[in-house]
């Protein structure tokens, strides 16, 4: 049922987001980029009003966080994932612009299963309350929009190895609803 | 007693914000390190070993054991023997939380606006609750408690001939409410009794009681145990993915109430329940 510590790197072609399954275990490498309550307000407004978003988010993974602040010499503080249904309300404008991967924790509304089976995208699960320990997992981070919102900027994060567990899968398949 | 001044609540309640959210408490490691043992599902075991993974990063490198640092609950118990003239406690407090939470690099979650949510959010204030006591001293407990699990949060009205079963059912939905979302294992505080204010502060004080204590209460105690059986029945799991650890624990705190009612409040933590104390003497 799972695969344990398949490797896997931004961005998700369509053929690796295929292949992930609801209940599988990944590493995950690469780019992704913070965003929750605020931003997510913020991003879909302004798709609204012009039509396109203030930054590319097609075929990229956005990650419920808003991290402590960072001290000196580190990459980042706890950085841990946020609970994930707050977001259902905006989450299908997101895919519907091409967001292909999304990462948090706890349970998604059936119209988000449903949207990210439309577009073929993945909902994975971080360990929630595991901030210091997905810290280590941080090469860098770089606040890029919404500074303004302090912990709830859109940070560009890279990261290495993060520990993953597919939650929803681009068939739809829930882990929750098993 | 000691004589105290502002500065030296001040310095501790910077301290104990620090404290709080940086050392996993005693109890709550040794309940995890239970539950690690008693765990038969593989996945669940490895992620409650993640877990104390964190509460041993958090601790080495002095970062948040999560990032939601919380929104602190102070709780202030004011001993006879205290002399509170020239003290301006609530000021001390809140400069405090502001200290600890700028030196500890924890999060500024707090809008002081709820309906305006003004940006970027700031350290404080935190919410303060005085007790005066027939104790000796002065204790300042610091309880900075998530909010993804402070949103899962119940107050239920029950009339007063309600049965026990039909409370037992109402605390373990909130559980099932809560589901995989509020990050299990859960510590549960319940406060019975009181008003409907009363009845919430006693949840949440319910959670300051070390997870290996039981009420001195017998018929308290024995709701406490069975209430923590059915929860783990749940088999809602760590993450929410299945297995036998879905609480660590749940204290009930009990009080007087009205002949027409029976309050019931849950307060629901996330496994991260932190908080820490400090008493003058």
């Amino acid at each position: 049922m799972s695969t344990s510590n398949r490797k896997i790197s931004t961005p998700l072609d369509e053929k690796t987001l295929k292949s992930l399954k609801a209940g599988d275990e990944v590493l995950l490498s690469g780019e992704i980029f913070t965003a929750r309550d605020q931003a997510h307000k913020r991003l879909v407004e302004t798709i609204a009003k012009s039509g396109k978003p203030p930054i590319d988010l097609k075929n990229k993974i956005i990650y419920y966080c808003g991290p402590t602040r960072t001290p000196g010499g580190r990459v980042i503080g706890s950085c841990g994932p946020t609970t994930s249904s707050r977001m259902d309300r905006f989450t299908p404008q997101l895919l519907q612009i091409g967001l292909k991967g999304i990462i948090g924790k706890g349970r998604r509304s059936d119209v988000v299963r449903r949207s990210i089976c439309k577009h073929g995208a993945v909902y994975f699960l971080a360990t929630g309350g595991a901030g210091a320990f997905l810290s280590r997992c941080v090469i860098s981070a770089k606040p890029i929009l919404f500074k303004e919102l302090g912990p709830e900027a859109v940070v560009r994060l890279v990261v290495k190895d993060f520990p993953l567990i597919v939650g929803i899968d681009s068939k739809g398949q829930d882990i929750f609803k098993r | 007693m000691k004589k105290i001044n502002s500065e030296m609540i001040r310095r501790a309640v910077a301290h104990l914000c620090v404290e709080a959210n940086i050392k996993l408490r005693r109890d709550v490691c040794a309940a995890l390190n239970r539950a690690v043992k008693n765990e038969t599902n593989a996945r669940a075991k490895r992620l409650l070993k993640q877990l104390l993974d964190n509460a041993r990063i958090a601790q080495a490198d002095k970062v948040a054991l999560c990032q939601d640092t919380g929104m602190p609950s102070v709780f202030v118990e004011i001993g006879r023997d205290v002399n509170t003239q020239g003290l301006n406690i609530d000021q001390a407090i809140q400069k405090g939380i502001e200290d600890g939470y700028r030196k500890g690099f924890l999060r500024n979650s707090i809008v002081s606006d709820p309906l305006l949510r003004p940006q970027p959010p700031k350290f404080g204030p935190g919410v303060i609750h005085y007790d005066f006591g027939s104790h000796q001293g002065l204790k300042i407990t610091v309880l900075p408690k998530g909010f993804g699990c402070e949103n899962k949060t119940q107050l239920k009205m029950f009339t007063p001939t309600a049965s026990l079963d039909e409370i037992k059912k109402f605390i373990i939905s909130v559980v099932k409410e809560s589901g995989p979302d509020a990050c299990p294992p859960y510590i549960l505080g319940v406060g019975i009794g009181g008003g409907a204010d009363q009845a919430v502060l006693l949840a949440k004080k319910a959670l300051l009681r070390p997870l290996d204590k039981s009420s001195s209460l017998a018929h308290v105690a024995r709701l406490e145990k069975e209430l923590l059986k059915k929860i783990n029945q749940t088999k809602i799991g760590p993450l929410g993915l299945s297995g036998a650890t879905t609480a660590l624990g749940i204290s009930v705190l009990a009080a007087p109430t009205h002949i027409a009612g029976l309050p019931v409040a849950v307060s629901i933590s996330c496994h991260v329940l932190r908080s820490a104390s400090v008493h003058f003497k």
